[in-house]
């Protein structure tokens, strides 16, 4: 009963604020939609027993990606008269898209009512006790190890990547020396003065 | 208890009555505590200023923030004509909620833990990244300049802490072999048990290859929850309050108790994650006739001292060296204690390079 419940409302959430993500005026609404979206998803996947997906959906999507997102969006200076004054050109190409996509899920109905594919044997069977980061754990790190090291290493390569493409060593600047400063200490920094009346201190 | 709730109502709803009291009976202690601890870090402030502190409303001032609660409570709310009131509403309620949220896995006890679920440590790094929302929301609907730029702080603040905080907790993680918050206590018992005669050591700090952590953690804490010395978010030379600038009343009270919340939170984790949590300091029978939840909150009283201590203590950051403290020491450094631990787990624990 609560899982019905639970499962129905947060099914209707993530529709609805993934409708509201396309119809917010503002796109800083639209983001703020869209992590609605993330965690409601999130709770789906609890209710699949899949609690370390769900877990790592809210702190990778919405804990970091969403966070950059709100960034980027807050700062832009946006023009709400220039942003609608391309609608008319963007229509086709978007109508396009949206014609391809509304053909894909007749066709992913239309299969799925005339039968399911026979999925055969899962690949690695676990015992249904084992929790689930342990089950991720012990088919990520023996069956797939190549595999997620493979995955690894591309988003490394991907890392270093944007970073090398951003970076630009700016010359003329004076950066602090961190451990000059940290070295620093009172004596060679501080002069006591017996300071004579009427005279300046000669520095 | 639930059982015999459901014996009255039903399996169904005795299930959802049990455990909508032992929300209350978590959430409603906490309100209290959050409201004592404020008036404890003001006495401590004040005696390390050599001040006097709340001393007017109630003996020894002790009603102070109840003064104060009330006195927020009767106030108007103003909501700046510019805002976005929608969203200015919700960010305090957010800040509030997600405090209060995290502490469903707190083992208070053994056994005694709301949602026992097994990945508890998981569950609290979700809730914590979710608090960022709060900040950013109320910054950006104040439609203000000040709370904006507090905003940007807090947000790249938070998030450059919880990258060495997780790291911290993978290392914690490690050493327990499980997320379970009760599993990771248990783990912490007896350390040097052989060499003291049987008298161990209960808690993470003990073991050298978490004790850096701890200190990592203790100070990424510091700086997730905006406490000095790294509340560059409530400068008030520079951003006359930082993000609840515009907010009065109870949205700003909301903000006040979940900020507080969080800093409890973050001394029990450390009471939890490195000192033992609910065990006594010495593996040592006599010890365990004392309540685990009495040790724990000693602990935590502790812990809040120490936050209390800096904050007295400790000049601001500039953001410049908590940014560089962020990603260029305690990131290496954690990191390096990943691999440090479980290269020595893989050649102790799991029988070594075969």
């Amino acid at each position: 009963m609560i899982q019905v419940l639970a499962f129905y409302l947060f099914a209707t959430i993530v529709v609805a604020s993934g409708a509201m993500v396309i119809f917010a005026r503002n796109p800083v609404h639209s983001v703020l939609w869209l992590i609605l979206a993330f965690f409601n998803a999130a709770g789906l996947m609890v209710l699949l027993s899949a609690e370390f997906v769900a877990m790592l959906l809210v702190i990778v999507y919405v804990g970091a990606v969403a966070v950059l997102f709100l960034f980027v969006v807050m700062m832009l200076d946006i023009d709400f008269a220039q942003l609608r004054a391309g609608f008319v050109s963007y229509f086709p190409l978007g109508g396009a898209i949206a014609v391809v996509l509304l053909v894909e899920l007749v066709l992913g109905v239309g299969a799925w009512k005339a039968g399911a594919i026979n999925l055969g044997q899962r690949a690695a069977r676990l015992p249904d006790a084992t929790p689930n980061i342990e089950a991720i754990g012990q088919l990520l790190y023996t069956r797939y190890i190549f595999l997620f090291e493979a995955a690894g290493l591309i988003l490394l390569v991907a890392m270093i990547g944007a970073i090398v493409l951003t970076h630009r060593a700016r010359g003329g600047t004076r950066p602090q020396n961190i451990d000059r400063q940290n070295r620093r200490r009172p004596d060679e920094a501080v002069r006591n003065i017996d300071q004579p009346v009427g005279q300046g201190v000669e520095l | 208890m639930t059982s015999w709730v459901q014996s009255y109502l039903g399996l169904g709803f005795g299930w959802f009555v049990a455990h909508l009291v032992y929300i209350l009976l978590i959430a409603l202690p906490l309100m209290l505590a959050v409201a004592m601890i404020i008036y404890a870090d003001r006495k401590i402030w004040a005696a390390m200023a050599l001040r006097r502190g709340p001393n007017v409303v109630g003996p020894l001032g002790l009603l102070q923030s109840f003064a104060d609660g009330l006195k927020v409570f009767l106030q108007e709310t103003i909501i700046p004509s510019a805002a976005n009131k929608g969203l200015f509403l919700l960010a305090p309620i957010i800040t509030f909620t997600v405090a209060l949220m995290a502490w469903a896995v707190i083992p208070f006890d053994a056994g005694l833990v709301l949602a026992d679920i097994n990945v508890g440590l998981l569950y609290i790094l979700a809730i914590s990244s979710i608090g960022v929302y709060g900040v950013i929301i109320s910054g950006w609907a104040s439609n203000s300049k000040y709370p904006f730029f507090s905003a940007m702080r807090a947000s790249a603040q938070m998030i450059s802490y919880e990258v060495s905080i997780g790291f911290v907790l993978v290392c914690v993680v490690l050493w327990a072999g499980s997320f379970n918050l009760t599993a990771i206590v248990m783990t912490q018992k007896g350390y040097y048990a052989g060499w003291l005669g049987g008298f161990g050591l209960n808690g993470n700090v003990f073991n050298p290859l978490l004790f850096p952590m701890s200190i990592v953690f203790l100070i990424s804490a510091m700086a997730e929850t905006a406490r000095a010395p790294f509340d560059l978010t409530e400068a008030e030379s520079e951003l006359v309050a930082g993000y609840q600038t515009e907010y009065s009343s109870m949205s700003f009270a909301l903000f006040w108790l979940g900020e507080y919340a969080n800093v409890l939170l973050m001394c029990t984790l450390n009471a939890l994650l490195f000192w033992g949590g609910y065990l006594p300091p010495v593996d040592f029978w006599l010890l365990y006739y004392v309540p685990g939840i009495v040790w724990l909150f000693i602990k935590i009283l502790i812990f809040f001292f120490v936050f209390s201590w800096v904050k007295a203590t400790v000049p601001r950051y500039r953001y410049d060296q908590l940014m560089r403290l962020g990603w260029k020491i305690f990131l290496p450094l954690s990191l390096f204690f990943v691999f440090l631990v479980s290269g020595f787990l893989m050649l102790t624990r799991y029988g070594g390079v075969s």
